[in-house]
């Protein structure tokens, strides 16, 4: 039988996964956000999980929402990093020293 | 029991998935380790009894987010190596980073079981329960007004993201559509007068011509 902490625990590893990719590559935009993506996804688990072991529909709800504004989210970004590969011919993080002052 | 395995062969694939994702040297590669892990986290939303949502991933993310991310990425002539120079250097504390994170989350919710007398077992459903029924209740009663801000949200990042990657290049030829519309009569046409006199000269001429050819 599936209880809530194996949920919980699956969640955490995926989480813990993602923000190890987050340190690794540290250099590429594209893969940094597809990390968030990924971290968004171990969240929806968790709330999905409670939703369901204690039989309130709002977790739900909050997944839907978490949904919406993490595809919102991923447009925007992916639009700001074509932007940024035409002005600057690259998507490395460490050149992006523009405004360091 | 079938459902204990099924569960731990998901989320087998899931982290599998995810350590491709992050490990991966090609970021279409990556990509599509993404897309696994949501197909994978949609089965096991289904498991969970959450139908809708599970539908809603594969739909939303696969289809259109993921698609998204790959055209960028193919789109965008990336030079990887340089990317992954400095990935060595990184991978040992970002390993130490995720035991950590591992370790206490584990700790908390699988040692210490949260601190929670929580009951072992999902309460059961309803014979005839609908999760997309459930959810579409409360979403268009109680949470009525976030989801309009939602669809707000959307409407915003559609036209940011328009906006954003939309380039005037010099000396692009286009229509200019309100100058088009604008334009009025006199502008374009000049009505010269002019007199209806036949000249006998020309008259005679046509005449020849239209004779000499058969």
């Amino acid at each position: 039988m599936i209880t809530l902490y194996h949920v919980l625990a699956l969640s955490g590893v995926l989480f813990a996964l993602s923000v190890a990719g987050i340190f690794l590559n540290r250099k590429n935009v594209i893969l940094l956000l597809m990390c968030i993506e990924l971290m968004l996804l171990s969240v929806n688990f968790n709330f999905i999980a409670f939703s369901r072991f204690l039989g309130d529909i709002g977790g739900q709800v909050f997944v839907f929402f978490i949904l919406t504004v993490a595809a919102a989210e991923s447009a925007i970004g992916l639009a700001i990093l074509v932007v940024l590969f035409r002005q600057r011919r690259s998507i490395n993080v460490e050149e992006l020293n523009t405004m360091k002052g | 029991m079938v459902v204990e395995i099924l569960f731990y062969a998901f989320a087998a694939v899931l982290v599998g998935a995810a350590v491709g994702l992050i490990t991966s040297r090609n970021p279409v590669h990556s990509a599509l380790f993404l897309v696994l892990a949501f197909f994978t986290s949609a089965a096991i939303w289904l498991m969970l009894d959450a139908e809708f949502l599970a539908l809603l991933l594969v739909v939303v993310y696969v289809g259109a987010v993921m698609v998204l991310f790959l055209f960028v990425v193919m789109m965008l002539d990336i030079n990887v190596e340089e990317l992954r120079r400095g990935f060595t250097r990184y991978a040992p504390l970002g390993a130490v980073v995720a035991f950590i994170m591992v370790v206490e989350i584990i700790n908390v919710v699988w040692v210490r079981k949260l601190g929670l007398e929580l009951a072992q077992a999902a309460p059961p459903l309803p014979v005839d329960y609908s999760n997309t029924e459930a959810l579409g209740r409360v979403l268009y009663t109680d949470y009525v007004y976030p989801f309009e801000i939602a669809a707000v949200i959307l409407l915003v990042a559609i036209i940011a993201a328009i906006v954003l990657t939309m380039r005037h290049r010099p000396g692009l030829k286009i229509q200019n559509v309100a100058s088009q519309v604008a334009v009025r009569r006199q502008d374009r046409v000049r009505v010269v007068p002019m007199e209806s006199v036949r000249r006998p000269a020309q008259d005679e001429r046509a005449a020849g011509e239209e004779g000499e050819t058969p």
